[in-house]
C-alpha cells in the first residue's frame, strides 16, 4: 500500500494504481475526477484529457487515468491549475458538440451534459461553424449520431478488447476523425449493445429505444437476465402507466455484478425485451370450443383445463399425462410444476427438452456445476471446450475466456463445426458428432490408456472405446497441455448436452477431470437448468433428492410414447425441443394439451386445448440458479404482467387449487421460496446409487452423415424469437441452408446451390428440401443445419441424418 | 569555418552516395576498427557522451544519455530505430543525408546497435521519400553484400539486420511513439509516456530512436575523436549541424556548419535577404518553434542554448526567413492550417483546438476579426499547450503565442481595419 494525498486528504492505495483508480476507490467524498475516455474495464487511452489534475512539483497537469500514484504524492483535483485545465478541455469538447440536449436521446443521462454543468461555461466565445459528420448505419440495435461523438474511443476499445472483433475504428485525422466500421455494415458482435452504455454522449444510442421515452420518465427495477446460464444482472426500465398507454417495459440495461457479468450485457439479454409486446403475445386465457378458439376469463379457462385433465386421468390414469417445463422457468415455477403434477400422480415430468441421451441420469449429480468459477475463468490458463458454439451460447462467459487468452491461456476445442469464437484457439478437433466422443476418448487414452486398473473400473463400453483409439498429434497436444496445467477447466456446451452420446461425453470428461485435477462446467443454454434440477422437474428424482425406483418418461420418451395429455409450461416444443417432429405428432394426437405460455404460435393453436397466459422473465418474480449454483431472486418489475397474463407460479398454484390438491396455499412467492429452500437443503444429502449400464458402442459406417443442429443465438427461446431487432440480425435464409464440407459434397455428388432432401434417420421421417452451401468449417461426414427454425423440423440436433439428392 | 565535414563529408564527390566514395573518406573504417579491436561498447558510449552530441531531430536531448537508458544486458529483443520522417515544415536535411550519404547513416546505425546491443533496426522514412527510400534500399543491399549487415558482421559474432520502412504521409509519425505505432502497422497515434520507448517501445520491447543526422554523425565522431567534435561547437553543443534555410533568402538550401555559428553568418552564406529587403522575422527551428523578430535573430548564435535564451529553440535547424513584406497574420494562418490538417485527433485540446485556432486566424485574415479575438486566440493556445499526450500541442501553441507576442500590432490592425497592414503600407 502506498500513502499519498488527494486534495489534502490522506489516503492509501495499492501500489501501481493510477490516480483515478485510487480516487474512485476512496469514494466521491474524497474527490470525483471528471473523465470521458477512462473506463475501468478498458485499456487506458488518456486522450480526452478531462481528468487532468495538478500534482505537486509537476511541470504541467497530468492525466489522472494514466498517472500512477507514488508514495507521498500530493494531488490536487480542484486546484486552480487543475480546474483551469478541466474547464479548458470541456470548452474544447463543447465547441463542436451540438448544444441541443433537449432533442438528443441521451439527454438526461449524458456524461457530457452532467459534467458540462460543473465545468462548462454559460456563454461561448466560439462563433465559428461547427463540424458535422454523416451518421453511420451500424445495424438494427445501435443508432448513431456521429456529430455528437467526442472521440473518447471507448467503443473502439470495447470492440477490440472485450468483444474480440475489431468492428469499429477511427477514420480520418484530427478534427476529421470519425468512428466508423470503414465499409458500412451491421455490427456482428453479440456484445455490440454495450457500446450504447459506454458512449458518454448521444453518439451511440439504442435504436429500438430511441425517442420512446426520456430517462426521467423511467423507473428502474432490478432483474436477472434469462437467456443464458450466466444470470447476468440487469436493470429493467419501465415507463409508468399513462392515459394513452399501460405500464410498459421500455428497455433493459446492464447492472454491475463483478462476479458474473461485470458491467456488460449480451445483446440477447439487452434487446430481448423488444419481443414482449409482439402480436403473438397471449393477452387473455383462451379455450378451444369445438375446434374454435375463444378468449375467456381465468375462471372459465381454469375450469375447462381442470375438467379436461381430470377426464384424461379418470379414463386413462395419471400415467397418460406428461409434463414438460421450460428450463427458462423460475425455480419456483419448476418446483410447483412438479409438485402439482406429482400430487395428481403424474410420473412423467421433465425440463430437458434439448437432451437426446438420458442414460446414466440416475448417476448425475444433484447439483451440476458447483464451482464458483465465472470470475476465475480469467485466471484459468487451459480450457477444453467440448461441443459448444460458446460465443453464441454464452457471450459473456466467452468474453471472460477471451480475456484469459489475451493473458496467454490456451483454448482447445472439440466441435463438429469450426465455429468462429473471436478468440485465439490453440488446438481444434473439428470432427463429426461421433468423432467428438472418439477424440475425447483418445485424449483419455493419452492420459491413462495404459493404466489397466483405471480402465477396468470404468463402464465397459467406455473402457472399450478408450482402448480402440489411436490418438493423433492434436489429441496428444491437448492431453499434454491439460496434464501440465495446474487447474485446467473442461467446459461442456449445449451441443454436448444435445449429443446422442452425451452420457459418454460426460463420463469421459469427468474421468479426465479427475485424472488431471480439472474442474468441469456444464454450460447449459437456458437460464435455470441448474434450478430445474434442484427443483426436480425431472422424472427420476423426488424433491427431497431421493431417486425414484421406476422413473417416469424423460422428455424424449414422453414425446415418442404419444401420451393422452400434455401439460406444457413456457415452451414451444416445435421450436424448442430436440425432437420437433416427434413433438408435433405427439401433441397433435393428444386428447388434451394444456399450455401455460407467454406467446402463441400456429402449431400451438392446432394442438392446444387451453392457453393460459403467463409472465415472461422480465415481468416475473422468483429466482434463477445460474451456472455456478448462485440463486438470484428477482421481484416483479411491473405491477401487472401484460394484459391478463399472470406470474407462472400463481397459475400453477391455482390449477392445483382447482383440482382440489391440498397444500397449495401460497400467498406470496416468498412463502414458496422458503419452502423450496428447506427442500434444497435436503437435496444435498447424498445417496448411494448402484452403477448402471451404458448403451453399447454404435457401429458407425463410412457412409454415416451426422447433423450439427445448434440453436442460433437469436432462435433460442420464445421471447428472443420475437425480438424483431435481433431477428433482423439472424438472416433466416442464410441459416436455413445445408452446410457441408467439400469432401462430403464430392462424396454426395452435390454442388453449391443444389437442392437436396434431408431427414432424420427414422423410417417414417419427413424429408425437408434445402439448398446446399459448401462451407469448409464443417467437419467430415457432418452437415450443419441449425435447430429452432420454422418449417425445418428434423429430430435430433446431433443425430445421423439421411441425405438424398 | 569548416563546411560539410560531418554528414555531408562526401558532398564534394561525384556520386557522393556510392559505397566506394564513402570508403574514400574513411567510411566503414570505424566499424571495422571497433569490431576488429573488440572495443567495449561502454567506451564508445563514453565517447558519444564526451562529444556533446545532442539529438538533431528537434528536442536536442543528449544522445549519449539517451543510449544509456536502454539496458544493454537485458536478455530480450531490443530495437534501434532511425527516424527519417522529417515532417517539420522547412526541414529537408535528412533527405539530403539519405540521398547523398546513406552509407554513413548505415554505419552509424550499426555502431549504435553494437553499443546498445540491438540486433534489429528499422529505418523509418516518410512516405514521400520514395527516391531516398530506393537509395537506402540500394545502400542496405550493398552493406549486406559487404558483410556490414546481417549475421556475424565481419566475422565478429555481432548481428544486426536493418530494414527500411516507408510511412504513409502523416506528420505525426515523426513523433517517436507514433512512429513506433506506425511500424507496428497501427494508426499513427502517439503513446502516453511514461513508459518511454527505452522501456516499452516497438512491440512493447526496449527501443532507442534517434534522428538520421544524429546517427549519421556517429562514425565521424569516432573517426576524429570526441574532443574534436565537441570543439566544433560550443559547450554542451557539440559538432556541426545542417541548417535548412528557406524563405526570403537568395540561396536557400542545406548548409552544414558548426553549432554556435552566428545567425548573421549563416544568412551571409545563404546570400542574404532577397531583393535587398529588410529581415522581419525568423523561425529558427522548423515551423513549430516560436518565431523571433529578425533583429533578435541577428544577435543570436545558432546553438541549442543560445536560441533557447533568445526565446525560441533550435529544433530541427530549419530556418525560415521572412522579409518585411510578409503578412504575419497570413504566415500564422499557413502554419496553423498545416497543424490543423496534421493533428492526429487523439486528444481533445489538439483535435478541437487546432481547428478553432485556424478558423479564427483565417477569419481575422479575411478581415472579419472581432475585438477580443486575440485574447481568445491566446486563451486557446494556452489551453492546448501542455495538455496533450505529445508535443504536437506545443507545435500549435508556440507559433500562435510567439506571433502574438512579437507581432500583435499587425493582428490588431487586421481586426481594426479589416485589411492587412503590410499590404496597405506597400500600396
Amino acid at each position: 500500500m502506498i500513502k499519498f494525498e488527494i486534495d489534502g486528504k490522506k489516503i492509501q492505495a495499492k501500489s501501481g494504481s493510477t490516480i483515478i483508480e485510487a480516487a474512485d476507490a476512496a469514494g466521491v467524498d474524497v474527490s470525483h475526477i471528471p473523465r470521458f475516455c477512462y473506463h475501468s474495464k478498458l485499456s487506458i487511452a488518456a486522450s480526452c484529457r478531462m481528468c487532468l489534475v495538478e500534482v505537486e512539483n509537476g511541470r504541467k497537469p497530468l492525466p489522472a487515468c494514466a498517472t500512477t500514484v507514488t508514495a507521498g504524492m500530493k494531488i490536487y483535483t480542484k486546484s486552480h491549475q487543475a480546474m483551469q485545465a478541466q474547464k479548458e478541455v470541456m470548452s474544447f469538447l463543447l465547441i463542436n458538440h451540438p448544444l441541443d440536449c433537449p432533442i438528443c436521446d441521451q439527454g438526461g443521462e449524458c456524461e457530457l451534459q452532467d459534467l458540462s454543468m460543473g465545468y462548462g461555461r454559460t456563454s461561448t466565445s466560439f462563433i465559428e461553424g461547427k463540424r458535422s459528420i454523416k451518421d453511420k448505419d451500424i445495424g438494427p440495435l445501435i443508432a448513431t449520431e456521429m456529430t455528437r461523438c467526442i472521440h473518447c474511443t471507448r467503443c473502439v476499445r470495447f470492440c477490440s478488447e472485450i468483444a474480440g472483433l475489431r468492428e469499429l475504428g477511427i477514420l480520418g485525422r484530427g478534427e476529421h476523425s470519425e468512428i466508423s466500421t470503414y465499409v458500412e455494415h451491421s455490427m456482428q458482435s453479440e456484445l455490440a449493445g454495450n457500446i450504447i452504455d459506454l458512449c458518454p454522449v448521444g453518439a451511440l444510442t439504442s435504436k429500438p429505444f430511441r425517442f420512446k421515452a426520456r430517462a426521467w420518465e423511467l423507473r428502474a427495477r432490478a432483474g436477472i437476465a434469462g437467456h443464458d446460464c450466466l444470470g447476468s444482472n440487469i436493470n429493467i426500465h419501465i415507463k409508468r402507466e399513462s392515459d394513452s398507454q399501460p405500464e410498459r417495459i421500455m428497455r433493459v440495461v446492464s447492472r454491475t455484478n463483478e462476479k458474473l457479468n461485470e458491467t456488460w450485457l449480451s445483446d440477447r439479454d439487452r434487446f430481448s425485451y423488444t419481443g414482449l409486446y409482439h402480436a403473438d403475445r397471449l393477452a387473455r386465457p383462451m379455450i378451444k370450443q369445438i375446434g374454435k378458439w375463444q378468449e375467456t376469463d381465468w375462471e372459465t379457462a381454469l375450469t375447462v383445463a381442470t375438467q379436461k385433465l381430470q377426464n384424461v386421468i379418470a379414463q386413462n390414469g395419471a400415467q397418460a399425462v406428461g409434463g414438460l417445463i421450460s428450463p427458462n422457468s423460475t425455480v419456483e415455477e419448476c418446483y410447483l410444476f412438479q409438485a402439482w403434477l406429482r400430487s395428481l400422480g403424474v410420473p412423467h415430468i421433465d425440463h430437458r427438452i434439448r437432451q437426446s441421451d438420458f442414460d446414466h441420469q440416475i448417476q448425475s449429480p444433484l447439483v451440476w456445476s458447483t464451482c464458483k468459477c465465472v470470475q476465475s475463468l480469467e485466471e484459468t490458463t487451459s480450457f477444453l471446450l467440448i461441443g459448444s458454439f460458446i460465443r453464441e451460447e454464452q457471450p459473456l462467459i466467452t468474453s471472460r475466456i477471451r480475456k484469459a487468452t489475451q493473458g496467454g491461456a490456451r483454448v482447445h476445442v472439440i466441435n463438429p463445426v469450426d465455429f468462429d469464437f473471436h478468440l485465439t484457439l490453440t488446438n481444434r478437433c473439428i470432427v463429426s458428432p461421433w468423432g467428438m466422443v472418439c477424440s475425447l476418448a483418445a485424449i483419455a487414452q493419452v492420459l491413462f490408456g495404459n493404466d489397466k486398473k483405471k480402465l477396468n473400473i470404468m463402464p465397459k463400453p467406455i473402457a472399450e472405446l478408450i482402448r480402440q483409439q489411436k490418438p493423433n498429434t492434436v489429441e496428444h497436444d491437448i492431453a499434454r497441455d491439460l496434464q501440465q496445467d495446474k487447474a485446467p477447466l473442461i467446459l461442456l456446451g449445449a451441443l454436448a448436452q444435445a449429443h446422442p452420446y452425451f452420457s459418454y461425453l460426460r463420463v469421459l470428461s469427468e474421468t479426465i477431470a479427475i485424472e488431471i485435477g480439472a474442474k468441469t462446467l456444464h454450460l447449459t443454454d437456458s437460464a435455470n437448468e441448474a434450478g430445474a434440477w434442484l427443483a426436480t422437474a425431472l422424472p427420476h428424482r423426488r424433491i427431497d433428492g431421493v431417486s425414484i425406483k421406476e422413473p417416469g418418461y424423460n422428455a424424449k420418451a414422453m414425446l415418442a410414447k404419444t401420451l393422452k395429455s400434455y401439460c406444457l409450461f413456457g415452451l414451444e416444443p416445435t421450436y424448442d425441443s430436440a425432437y420437433p417432429e416427434l413433438a408435433r405428432t405427439a401433441l397433435q394426437q393428444a386428447e388434451c394439451v394444456i399450455v401455460c405460455s407467454a406467446f402463441k404460435n400456429k402449431a400451438m393453436l392446432e394442438y392446444a386445448d387451453v392457453l393460459l397466459p403467463i409472465a415472461t422473465h422480465l415481468e416475473n418474480e422468483g429466482s434463477f440458479v445460474n451456472i455456478e449454483g448462485t440463486r438470484q431472486s428477482f421481484q416483479r418489475s411491473v405491477n401487472k404482467p401484460f394484459a391478463e397474463a399472470r406470474c407462472g407460479w400463481k397459475v400453477l398454484r391455482v390449477l392445483a387449487n382447482f383440482m382440489g390438491r391440498p397444500g397449495f396455499d401460497y400467498q406470496t412467492v416468498l412463502e414458496l421460496s422458503s419452502e423450496l429452500s428447506r427442500n434444497l437443503e435436503n437435496d444435498l444429502q447424498s445417496e448411494h446409487i448402484p452403477p448402471v449400464d451404458f448403451k453399447p458402442l454404435p457401429t458407425v459406417s463410412d457412409n454415416t452423415v451426422w447433423r450439427c443442429g445448434y440453436w442460433p443465438i437469436y432462435r433460442n427461446d420464445s421471447l428472443v424469437r420475437r425480438a424483431e431487432p435481433l431477428q433482423v440480425l439472424t438472416v433466416e435464409q442464410d441459416l436455413a441452408k445445408l452446410r457441408l464440407g467439400a469432401a462430403l459434397a464430392t462424396h454426395l455428388k452435390v454442388n453449391n446451390g443444389d437442392r437436396v432432401s434431408v431427414s432424420s434417420d427414422h423410417p417414417d421421417a419427413k424429408p425437408v428440401t434445402l439448398q446446399v452451401l459448401i462451407d469448409q468449417r464443417i467437419a467430415d461426414a457432418t452437415v450443419c443445419l441449425p435447430s429452432g427454425l420454422p418449417d425445418i423440423a428434423i429430430n435430433g440436433p446431433l443425430s445421423v441424418v439421411r441425405i438424398t439428392t | 569555418m569548416q563546411h560539410n565535414i560531418v554528414c555531408f563529408r562526401t558532398r564534394h564527390l561525384d556520386q557522393p552516395w556510392s559505397l566506394e566514395n564513402y570508403r574514400s573518406v574513411g567510411g566503414y573504417k570505424q566499424l571495422e576498427r571497433i569490431l576488429n579491436d573488440k572495443i567495449p561498447p561502454e567506451h564508445i558510449l563514453e565517447r558519444i557522451k564526451q562529444s556533446a552530441l545532442r539529438g538533431r531531430g528537434g528536442a536536442g536531448f543528449p544522445t549519449g544519455l539517451k543510449w544509456s537508458f536502454l539496458s544493454r544486458g537485458k536478455p530480450i529483443q531490443k530495437y534501434l530505430i532511425c527516424n527519417s520522417d522529417e515532417g517539420e515544415p522547412g526541414t529537408c536535411k535528412d533527405h539530403d543525408i539519405l540521398m547523398l550519404n546513406p552509407h554513413q547513416l548505415i554505419e552509424g546505425m550499426i555502431i549504435a546497435a553494437y553499443v546498445l546491443g540491438t540486433t534489429v533496426g528499422y529505418h523509418y522514412l516518410r512516405g514521400e521519400f520514395w527516391h531516398a527510400f530506393q537509395r537506402c534500399e540500394q545502400a542496405i543491399k550493398e552493406a549486406y553484400q559487404e558483410g556490414y549487415l546481417g549475421k556475424n558482421i565481419l566475422g565478429s559474432g555481432v548481428d544486426f539486420d536493418l530494414y527500411n520502412t516507408l510511412g504513409a504521409g502523416a506528420y505525426i509519425c515523426g513523433e517517436e511513439t507514433a512512429l513506433i505505432e506506425s511500424i507496428e502497422g497501427k494508426r499513427g497515434w502517439p503513446r502516453f509516456k511514461p513508459p518511454f520507448p527505452a522501456n516499452y517501445g516497438l512491440y512493447g520491447l526496449p527501443t532507442t530512436i534517434n534522428n538520421t543526422e544524429t546517427l549519421a554523425s556517429v562514425p565521424v565522431i569516432l573517426q576524429h575523436g570526441a574532443k574534436w567534435f565537441a570543439h566544433l561547437g560550443g559547450k554542451e553543443n557539440g559538432g556541426s549541424k545542417i541548417f535548412s534555410i528557406s524563405g526570403h533568402v537568395n540561396q536557400p538550401g542545406n548548409y552544414e556548419i558548426p553549432l554556435g555559428t552566428p545567425f548573421s553568418e549563416l544568412l551571409n552564406i545563404a546570400g542574404g535577404v532577397w531583393k535587398n529587403a529588410r529581415i522581419k522575422a525568423v523561425i529558427p527551428g522548423g515551423s513549430s518553434m516560436p518565431v523571433l523578430p529578425g533583429e533578435v535573430m541577428k544577435r543570436t548564435r545558432l546553438d541549442y542554448d543560445s536560441l533557447s535564451k533568445a526565446g525560441s529553440m533550435l529544433g530541427t535547424g530549419a530556418i525560415i526567413v521572412m522579409d518585411e513584406h510578409t503578412c504575419m497574420v497570413n504566415a500564422l494562418a499557413c502554419i496553423t492550417e498545416f497543424y490543423y490538417e496534421e493533428s492526429c485527433g487523439q486528444c481533445t485540446p489538439c483535435r478541437e483546438g487546432s481547428g478553432w485556432v485556424t478558423r479564427l486566424i483565417k477569419r481575422i485574415e479575411a478581415g472579419q476579426g472581432k475585438p477580443g479575438d486575440l485574447d481568445c486566440l491566446e486563451q486557446i493556445a494556452k489551453g492546448i499547450e501542455g495538455r496533450t499526450i505529445c508535443a504536437f500541442g506545443e507545435a500549435i501553441a508556440w507559433p500562435v503565442r510567439s506571433f502574438l507576442k512579437h507581432f500583435r500590432a499587425e493582428f490588431e490592425y487586421h481586426i481594426e481595419h479589416g485589411c492587412c497592414q503590410v499590404a496597405a503600407r506597400v500600396r
